[in-house]
């Protein structure tokens, strides 16, 4: 058997695996670090930044960065906490989100994660942005209002449902989420069965019809915070 | 060609198939004319989808734009989805999804365009042309645009018109210009007077000027053309390499990595195919070094990258040029086509067994594509996208295989240590900094354009030489570097020190500081690619603050915002690009500390400081039709 390979998070001693992430690392540990644009299950663009964590000093972002034995990371750090909350206030006020009637509520991620970090109303200025709403698509509606360009729709209409649905235009503050025609969703090869309409962690893409039908006290976060359910794994050790 | 008039028989028709043959939406005819040239574009590149910055370009000249057919017809012959190709050309400033005028005129509004008039030039081409910036003039002849840095802050304020490119603009040329524009319809005819050196070349024919200051003893010093690759054909490839490591080259774009170490990692990874790529996307505000020596010696250039394919098992070299450098195009493809001819280029070098060629890649008008891997992602025919490291490049760069990317300044100096040797360059310098770095000098200053000095030259040595006086700031590094007060014109460039790319801009006591670093802000709100949240918003959001600031509804707690918010965003960003962008704003704030403060309301009074009163009630007061009591 190989020896252990092991790397440090906060001074804890974490096992790693070959081909692991910093991330996979923490999560199997029971380590939850904050992360919006990463799924499970697919490559991850390492988009959103809230994830960063210090790399023998240097920042990375632990969705991407492999878990190399030895390495010293830091993670629980008030630059770094300061940076993630400054980040997710920075999606909020860069959007036009509003919490109280979006079918996302309790169920959403970067709301989640704000209750988590402890945001009840951003510092930054709002900016709002013009965003448009695309209800063209008999099932499924697109709100570019509430998008936070993580990017997991356009990673898994291609390596999911073999199809290309959606990818970014623009550039800088222009970047939004064009999809596979002259501009009209229901003109796509988009269904309502497809694992990219799954997987938007915001109300940016929405299945018509759902809204509301999961009662407030069961949807995903209303039992715990977001990462619990990583977290509950240290507890069971 | 179906047609679906409503989502049920699109669903019907589509149910479980996956994308691939691309049909036409909407029940449109494509025009059969821009199908042709399309598929002909196409064509001419193998239909080869990582080749599409080269198709769009070329589709791009003859039509002047891509519409929605043009996207289908490219998408349909590439065997792409329409969406990835309008992914990629709506990246690109230069190209454009409608129609422009048959000329375009790029004025350059950088910040030392500002400080020499670019502002009654600007009104000069508005009332010449009777339009605005952004439109076209109704025959459809002429478009006029904004653009940053060109390159020609020695010679600005500076247009591109077309590939042409135009400098000491005054709004008594416009005049000119435009009436030439008009009669002609042809950039050509706006060059009157030749420039300097290969301005003047047949292939070139362009009115910019070197203005070389200052020769030093490495890049402009006396050289026997091809002794460096000869002299490195004579050695193995690891022996070449540790020459370039005993000299202790490092990168010159700006980044400073040391350029043998690079060369080794690549030599050393896994990959049968590998490249050489010349980053030539000299784009950071204030640097036009690499500018010149594109002009002056692309041979010397062409012979670093053949030693840097020898040296790292490479038989292929890409040299990727700004859009903003078109002008130098010819000249530099004929430049290989002579080497070819004499057998410096092509299938055995100087008569060995190794063979290498070089390639022009053109860029099309984006800041981000000078950082290494984004310029990478351009030349796989993508948005200029940073990638995710690792993979680093000389493990996985273009296309997958290892590749070495290095600046045109340090291509262009490998052939001189070959010669030489290691040790010489080695010996000139600093501690941490070997050879000459070229700085490309522009501001208030008598003499703007090229100085070469050792590293580890001081900057009040740099301001006299280049005629500086009364000056107040010093911008090292452009947009994304320092600016330095009065205290410290008594440091050196160096990498340890003051480290830069080429770009040093001088600012006398006249100038608004603030106004400066807003430009620079501007600049990065502009040419951020989007991928990342802390630049796409941080640094909007920092310009937000500033601008409130500048207004005088700035709060005390605004500099602390300023200060959290730009380390954060230097910290979680992607790339170098957010790395440094909070840069002018923290090192402003650091050296110039009391311009800001001046500018705070000490006691705002009932309401905070950054509350605008008037616009608040605004909407009200345009529904009531009157005033609003509360502003009395």
């Amino acid at each position: 058997m190989a020896d252990k390979q092991t790397f440090t998070l906060d001074g804890r001693e974490i096992e790693t695996a070959a081909g692991r992430s910093i991330m996979e690392a923490a999560d199997e540990a029971g380590i939850y670090i904050p992360r919006l644009c990463t799924m499970k299950g697919q490559k991850t663009l390492g988009s959103c930044r809230v994830c960063t964590v210090l790399v023998n000093g240097r920042p990375q972002a632990s969705c991407t960065q492999p878990a190399t034995p030895g390495i010293v990371v830091e993670s629980d750090t008030e630059a770094l906490n300061e940076a993630r909350r400054g980040i997710v206030e920075m999606l909020f006020v860069d959007g036009n989100h509003f919490c109280m009637f979006c079918e996302k509520s309790g169920d959403c991620e970067l709301q989640a994660l704000a209750y988590r970090l402890g945001i009840a109303a951003p510092q930054l200025p709002y900016r709002y942005p013009a965003g448009d709403v695309d209800a063209t698509h008999p099932d499924i509606l697109v709100d570019r209002n509430r998008c936070i360009l993580c990017g997991r729709c356009v990673t898994a209409s291609v390596a999911a449902d073999g199809k290309h649905v959606f990818d970014f235009i623009g550039r800088g503050s222009d970047r939004r989420i064009g999809v596979d025609s002259r501009g009209r969703l229901a003109d796509t090869d988009l269904t309502s069965a497809d694992r990219a309409v799954e997987v938007c962690p915001v109300g940016a893409i929405l299945r018509k019809r759902t809204a509301f039908a999961t009662p407030v006290g069961r949807r995903a976060y209303d039992a715990g915070p977001i990462g619990s359910d990583i977290e509950r794994k240290e507890a069971r050790r | 060609m179906l047609v679906y008039h409503d989502s049920e028989s699109l669903s019907a028709a589509h149910g479980g198939t996956a994308g691939g043959e691309q049909l036409p939406c909407g029940g449109r005819d494509m025009d059969t004319s821009i199908r042709k040239s399309a598929a002909r574009a196409c064509a001419h590149f193998h239909n080869d989808r990582t080749r599409l910055m080269d198709i769009v370009k070329e589709f791009h000249d003859e039509v002047g734009y891509l519409g929605d057919d043009a996207i289908d017809a490219v998408a349909e012959a590439l065997s792409v989805h329409r969406v990835e190709v309008e992914s990629m050309l709506s990246f690109y400033s230069f190209f454009s999804r409608s129609a422009k005028g048959k000329v375009v005129i790029r004025l350059c509004d950088d910040v030392i365009d500002r400080m020499n008039g670019v502002d009654a030039v600007a009104d000069a081409f508005r009332r010449e042309l009777g339009i605005e910036f952004g439109q076209t003039t109704e025959d459809g002849a002429i478009s006029l645009e904004y653009t940053p840095c060109i390159g020609m802050s020695d010679q600005a304020p500076a247009a591109l018109v077309n590939d042409e490119v135009v400098t000491y603009l005054s709004s008594d040329r416009v005049r000119e210009i435009v009436a030439t524009l008009r009669q002609t319809g042809n950039p050509r005819k706006l060059v009157h007077r030749l420039g300097d050196g290969n301005n003047a070349h047949d292939l070139v024919r362009s009115m910019v000027h070197n203005n070389v200051r200052r020769k030093g003893e490495v890049v402009f010093a006396e050289y026997a053309p091809n002794a460096g690759l000869a002299k490195a054909l004579s050695m193995s490839p690891v022996e070449v390499i540790n020459e370039v490591k005993t000299a202790r080259l490092r990168g010159r774009g700006g980044a400073g990595f040391p350029a043998g170490m690079k060369w080794e990692f690549t030599r050393a990874a896994e990959g049968e195919r590998k490249f050489v790529v010349c980053n030539s996307d000299e784009g950071e505000p204030g640097t036009f070094k690499d500018r010149v020596l594109l002009t002056e010696m692309p041979d010397r250039i062409f012979e670093g990258m053949t030693i840097a394919g020898y040296a790292i098992g490479a038989s292929e070299g890409l040299l990727y040029l700004r859009g903003e450098y078109a002008y130098l195009h010819r000249l530099l493809a004929d430049g290989i086509e002579k080497r070819r001819k004499a057998g410096l280029l092509g299938a055995r070098v100087l008569g060995k067994d190794f063979s290498f060629d070089i390639r022009i890649a053109m860029g099309a008008g984006a800041y981000i594509c000078g950082e290494e891997t984004a310029l990478i992602s351009s030349l796989e025919g993508l948005s200029g996208l940073p990638k995710t490291r690792p993979p680093f490049p000389a493990n996985k760069g273009y296309l997958g295989c290892p590749t070495v990317v290095n600046n045109v300044e340090t291509l262009c100096v490998v052939p001189n240590i070959l010669d030489r040797g290691a040790a010489w360059f080695a010996g000139i310098g600093a501690k941490n900094s070997s050879g000459t770095k070229l700085l490309s000098v522009a501001g208030d200053c008598a003499r703007p354009g090229i100085y070469e000095y050792p590293f580890g030259v001081k900057i009040s040595e740099i301001l006299a030489d280049a005629g500086a006086e009364d000056t107040r700031a010093v911008q090292v590094g452009g947009a994304s570097g320092q600016m330095i007060n009065a205290s410290d014109f008594g440091r050196t460039i160096s990498y340890e020190d003051l480290a830069t790319g080429g770009s040093l801009m001088i600012f006398d006591s006249s100038r608004d500081l603030l106004s400066i670093v807003k430009t620079f802000m501007e600049f990065f709100v502009e040419e951020n690619c989007g991928y990342c949240t802390p630049c796409r918003v941080g640094n909007r959001i920092l310009l937000d603050l500033l601008e409130r600031i500048m207004q005088g509804r700035g709060e005390e707690e605004d500099l602390g915002r300023l200060q959290r918010l730009g380390a954060s965003v230097r910290l979680a960003s992607r790339c170098g690009l957010g790395q440094t962008s909070p840069n002018p704003i923290l090192s402003s704030l650091e050296k110039f500390r009391p311009v800001y403060e001046r500018l705070l309301k000490k006691d705002p009074g009932a309401l905070k400081a950054s509350f605008d009163l008037a616009a608040a009630v605004a909407d009200s007061e345009s529904l009531a039709g009157r005033r609003s009591t509360v502003l009395s």
